[in-house]
């Protein structure tokens, strides 16, 4: 519901990342990591995104979204397993005392981009 | 971790790539290779990390002032604002309280919170562009408003809404969210994320329970599942049966701050 928020915010990053001896960036791609657990939808985002992008230095750019799973972790046994449903209990010992490894991530890592001077 | 990734090359600075880089630029870059057509800039930043700063220094601001903050989340229609009339009832003015509360229109809700010798700021977001929840800087700007040395607790009801406020840290202190005997007892799997960053949860209008068709241990153990060691308070605002667990809790969770 709030993807539009999280598209803009991601565009500033990406503007602002671009470095200063590129003097006509174009940006080709943004590398993203949303884990399962986000509250945000890849399909929103990328909806989103297409339109955000326009008249800036992303708009020909391709929003690269990389699922990461929900992982989490036993802290009484130290068993680790990738989650299908968000259920907090540990799979062989059914203790409570779990930890998330992986699932909440929101995180711009990286862009690309070509210097159309050059 | 500094990755650089040409075209038709890929190298990693560090031999493990999971490894933290030892030094960051805040986000500015680095940049490598002059000869290739794309170069890869890495970045690493939280999209939210704006907020999260902001959250932060909220959170300063708030230890600073002794001032304990609790956000109260939920589905419209839980009975949110009807908890809180309730619990102000009962901790006024023993407890000096203040309340923020958001809305994306009306000023109903601070109409019924109101009263009770707290001061109630309604925060209207469709001025933010209709946003579906409280974040940080807001909260920022609505606490201004208040002289946070007269105060012990800031009750924060977020606007109603399952997902989008589970996302933004505002420098509370507790997360409370309110379920009610009127949806879905797996809405705690449906929405996993509210459930997993709440510190407890009210399972409000049990008042109801003997018109229903509702298994509310099912209930509680969807939000168990979702949070093993997170406190379930089974309420009702109307006759305010349960209210003295709650009370209790967020008495000591006060005291203990």
């Amino acid at each position: 519901m709030h993807e539009m928020g999280i598209v803009m915010q991601i565009i500033k990053i990406a503007v602002a990342s671009i470095p200063d001896d590129v003097k006509n960036a174009q940006i080709k791609r943004v590398n993203l990591k949303v884990g399962k657990l986000a509250a945000a939808v890849p399909e929103s985002l990328h909806f989103c995104f297409q339109i955000a992008a326009q008249d800036t230095p992303l708009s020909d750019a391709e929003l690269n979204i990389e699922e990461i799973p929900l992982k989490i972790r036993c802290t009484d046994c130290n068993v680790e397993w990738i989650a299908s449903e968000p259920v907090f209990l540990c799979r062989k010992c059914n203790g409570t005392s779990v930890e998330m490894l992986s699932g909440r991530e929101l995180d711009i890592t990286s862009i690309e981009i070509v210097d159309k001077d050059n | 971790m500094l990755e650089i990734k040409y075209k038709n090359q890929r190298y990693y600075h560090h031999k493990d790539p999971r490894k933290p880089h030892h030094s960051h630029n805040g986000g500015g870059g680095s940049v490598g290779g002059k000869n290739s057509d794309t170069r890869e800039i890495k970045i690493v930043r939280k999209v939210l990390d704006v907020n999260d700063t902001i959250a932060h220094q909220n959170r300063e601001l708030f230890r600073e002032k002794g001032v304990f903050v609790i956000n109260v989340m939920s589905s419209p229609g839980s009975g949110k604002t009807a908890i809180l009339v309730k619990t102000l009832s009962q901790i006024t003015p023993k407890i000096r309280c203040a309340v923020i509360v958001g809305d994306i229109c009306t000023s109903n809700d601070a109409d019924r919170l109101a009263g009770f010798g707290a001061p109630v700021v309604q925060v209207n977001t469709d001025a933010f562009g209709g946003d579906c929840h409280l974040a940080a800087h807001v909260i920022k700007t609505a606490a201004n408003n208040f002289n946070l040395d007269e105060i012990d607790l800031l009750i924060v009801e977020n606007i109603g809404n399952l997902v989008c406020p589970a996302e933004f840290d505002m420098g509370e202190n507790l997360r409370i969210v309110v379920l009610s005997v009127t949806e879905g007892e797996d809405k705690p799997l449906k929405y996993p994320l509210m459930f997993r960053v709440c510190h407890a949860a009210l399972l409000n209008k049990i008042d109801l329970l003997p018109h229903l068709d509702y298994d509310s241990k099912a209930a509680v153990q969807n939000i168990l599942k979702v949070n093993p060691q997170m406190p379930v308070f089974e309420i009702s605002a109307k006759t305010q049966e349960g209210f003295d667990s709650w009370i209790e809790w967020l008495k000591q969770k006060l005291h203990g701050k």
